[in-house]
């Protein structure tokens, strides 16, 4: 299996044991594996099974349950428009819109190039400077839906 | 730093610290790091002030303190001088050189970067004068701009940990207990159930007690939560220790949203350096009493703010929630008796051990005591965190602290209780706010989020955006909420695309009624809300949409079109400019046209023209 091969085992065994192989530590070993690949590849869940001891299933249920974790690849950066109440009434769907249309992709999906993967997320915790995006690990405040697109745009760029 | 053995060894800490700070007497540079001073640059600022200070020679007499939210983020990122406490808002990396040489180095105000009040067109250069800190009683919020979240020391040096030193040596578990009762603090979570009743019951029933941090803060709009475990994280353990101390427990976790980085990463450093000095851990002070805290992180999922499904999360399955015909005080995480609190709960125990119960009952009205934290957001001058007394009125926090209505738009209403509350309209401004009284009016306290909403809010959108976030959210165990909810957003969605039908609001009040009735757990429950509150306030807006097919606020696309006033266009150009689409045609100081077949509806037009004359029909 190819994927099998890109996957960095001892990185996932250190995983693993930082949360003293707990099998209630269950949903944070997988977000900090997303974190690692963006998405839990597939090959990693039997080691799960076998290394917490629980069942395939509740790794599944688990996985599906939660919507920080996802079971299929995503972008190289990801894009979370706030649609939390406060971005929402200042227009938080004109921003999702822009993206939509800028990157030809729906809400959820990955672009061809697997670049970006735009998805909407329920409030950040930023609301006073509303409407809110995160790019990856950074939070932008106060978009409209030029700033909004320049900012994918400035990503864009500093990749090729 | 050693550990510290007893409480006089934490005094003699505090002491020495106390002593440094005077001794060094130096200025001091509070930059607010928060999450919302950081989405507008704090970074670039902070990098900024480094190195001019250093360019001066200064970088050893001022200090720099990168603090926690300070509340008004709407005028992020917050920059403060102390010690007279000079506030410039809304700072850039070019503004940074004239601050330094001409506050810093030379005592003097920079005029133009000052904080200009709207109201008064005045510029105010001190923080404690501007209107929107001036009417607050900041108990809990207050330290937060003054402290590194990161530095136990600072904490210890405003007082921290003084309060679990009298809990730990001065009082008996059944003391603190009944000063929590005492004070009449209730749970700042949702409910508003009281705390030291609560407290009481988890005490009675045995097994391995744990105490619980509910840090999901799942309200969307709402992030007091956020800010305080950025900001003060010391402050909600300490409140933890001396909750584990009155019921007896040794283990406590903190149940805190993957979506908040920073405040994981700030309270694991406050875990860490509380144990290092002794404050968590193994015989805490040398007291004999020991608890320490684990840090969960939760995955992004509502219900998961509910007690049961939270516990049943620490447990590393799905959240799912569960009849409580056992509470969780008897029966919880692990099975065992667990006591769950938010984190502005956690955060009033440290206020109330160290001043007294009737110093804090004296606070509030009559059932709802001591402050609260309110998140004041959407269509508002100044939004912010706003901490108030219980019972100040609505017109209050929204007009005088929040500065009103921007663009001098009408106000409409305002949604407290996020997806569990109600929305509010004008004629109860003048109501005091505590958990009875929001009641009465068909919304609940929830977390404190207080989303304003104007005129080009449309309340029928609005009942429809909460229950989608609600379908989405239901855990879907329970038939009436998994079901009920789905039905009732399709006949709203019917409605605001224009296929509304008569009897359709009797419908949504019919199933809601049955959803609220019959669900499993809160979520359900309350689910029907923000649908029953909007008509009972907003019936008009509901027959606008269902009978007339119009969208008087301009937001259900297919109910209504721009069109230009030809009695108010000057022919600036300005909405053919930024028209996306070419929309708009016409020539430099004549009346524009736009063009129906062309608009896509954005909105871009209709926000930027500065003569009102793009209108909704
Ligand atoms: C659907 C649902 C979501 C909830 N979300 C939260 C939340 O995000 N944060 C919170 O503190 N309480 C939340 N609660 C309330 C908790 O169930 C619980 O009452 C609270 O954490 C108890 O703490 P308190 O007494 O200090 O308020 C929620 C309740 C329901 C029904
Ligand atoms: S509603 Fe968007 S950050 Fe809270």
């Amino acid at each position: 299996m190819e994927n099998s091969e890109k996957i960095d085992w001892p990185k996932i065994n250190q995983i693993i044991e930082k949360y003293n192989v707990n099998r209630e530590a269950l949903l944070m070993i997988m977000q900090d594996i997303s974190d690692m690949y963006n998405y839990v590849p597939p090959e990693v869940i039997p080691v799960l099974v076998e290394r917490l001891g629980v069942r395939k299933s509740l790794v599944y249920s688990v996985a599906t349950f939660y919507k920080t974790i996802s079971l299929e690849p995503r972008g190289k950066h990801i894009i979370k428009v706030c649609t939390g109440t406060a971005c929402h009434v200042r227009g938080a769907d004109k921003i999702m819109d822009a993206l939509k249309e800028h990157l030809h992709i729906k809400e959820g999906e990955t672009t061809d190039n697997l670049m970006f993967t735009l998805e909407a997320v329920r409030c950040i915790g930023c609301c006073a400077s509303g409407p809110v995006m995160t790019v990856d690990q950074e939070t932008h405040g106060g978009l409209d839906r030029a700033t909004a697109v320049k900012i994918i745009e400035g990503h864009n760029k500093n990749v090729t | 730093m050693a550990k510290l053995e007893n409480r006089e060894a934490l005094e003699e800490l505090r002491n020495s610290l106390k002593i440094a700070t005077q001794e060094k007497s130096k200025r001091l540079i509070s930059l607010c790091a928060g999450s919302g001073c950081s989405a507008y640059g704090t970074a670039k600022v902070h990098k900024a002030l480094k190195a001019e200070l250093t360019k001066h020679g200064l970088q050893d007499d001022v200090e720099i303190k990168l603090t926690g939210c300070h509340g008004f983020c709407e005028k992020g990122p917050i920059l403060v001088i102390q010690p007279e406490g000079i506030l410039y808002p809304q700072v850039k990396e070019d503004h940074i050189p004239n601050i330094v040489e001409e506050t810093i180095k030379n005592g003097n105000l920079v005029q133009s970067l000052l904080f200009k009040d709207p109201a008064s067109k005045k510029k105010i250069s001190h923080e404690h004068d501007v209107p929107f800190y001036k009417l607050q009683k900041r108990i809990i919020l207050g330290n937060n701009g003054l402290i590194d979240p990161t530095s136990i020391e600072d904490y210890i040096s405003v007082g921290g940990y003084s309060a679990l030193v009298k809990a730990l040596f001065d009082m008996t578990p059944e003391e603190i207990i009944d000063q929590v009762k005492k004070s009449g603090l209730r749970g700042r979570g949702g409910g508003g159930f009281p705390t030291g009743i609560k407290w009481e019951t988890c005490a009675r029933h045995d097994g391995d007690r744990y105490v619980i941090c509910n840090a999901d803060e799942g309200d969307p709009g709402a992030y007091m939560d956020r800010s305080l475990l950025e900001g003060n994280p010391h402050s909600i353990l300490e409140g933890m220790i001396i909750g584990a101390i009155a019921v007896g427990s040794h283990e406590g976790y903190v149940y805190v949203r993957h979506e908040y980085p920073l405040a994981v990463k700030n309270l694991l450093f406050a875990l860490q350096s509380a144990r290092r000095l002794g404050l968590l851990g193994e015989n805490i002070l040398g007291s004999g009493f020991s608890f320490d805290v684990h840090i969960s992180r939760g995955g992004g999922a509502f219900v998961c703010g509910e007690s049961t499904a939270l516990m049943t999360s620490l447990e590393g399955k799905p959240g799912r929630p569960r009849a409580k015909y056992i509470h969780t005080v008897e029966k919880g995480f692990r099975e065992s008796p667990s006591l769950l609190n938010n984190v502005e709960t956690w955060a009033n125990v440290p206020v109330i051990i160290n001043n007294g119960a009737d110093w804090y009952a004296s606070i509030g009205t009559e059932r709802s005591k001591g402050t609260k934290i309110f998140s004041l957001v959407g269509k508002v001058v100044n939004t912010g965190l706003v901490e108030v007394p219980m019972g100040t009125s609505l017109r209050a926090i929204i007009y005088d602290i929040g500065g009103g209505i921007p663009k001098k738009k009408k106000f409409k209403a305002v949604q407290t209780g996020g997806p569990s509350g109600g929305c509010i309209p004008e004629q109860f401004l003048d109501m005091g706010v505590d958990f009875d009284e929001l009641k009465k009016v068909g919304s609940i306290m929830g977390s404190g989020g207080m989303i304003v909403m104007d005129q080009d809010t449309c309340m029928v959108d609005v009942a429809r955006y909460f229950l989608d976030f609600l379908k989405e959210e239901s855990c879907g165990q329970c038939t009436p909420c998994r079901e009920g909810i789905k039905h009732m957003l399709q006949v709203l969605t019917d409605i605001c695309a224009g296929n509304g039908k008569e009897g359709d609001i009797e419908l949504l009040e019919e199933i809601g009624d049955v959803v609220a009735k019959a669900s499993l757990c809160g979520l359900g429950a309350s689910a029907p809300n923000p649908v029953l509150t909007t008509i009972r306030y907003f019936r008009n807006e509901y027959e606008s949409h269902i009978r007339d097919k119009k969208c008087p606020a301009g937001v259900c696309k297919p109910l209504f079109y721009y069109e230009i006033d030809a009695e108010k266009c000057t022919g600036c150009t300005l909405c053919a400019l930024k028209c996306p689409q070419q929309a708009i045609s016409g020539e430099k100081k004549k009346v524009h046209h736009l063009d129906r077949e062309k608009c896509i509806k954005c909105g871009i037009c209709y926000d930027s023209c500065k003569f009102d004359a793009i209108v909704i029909k």
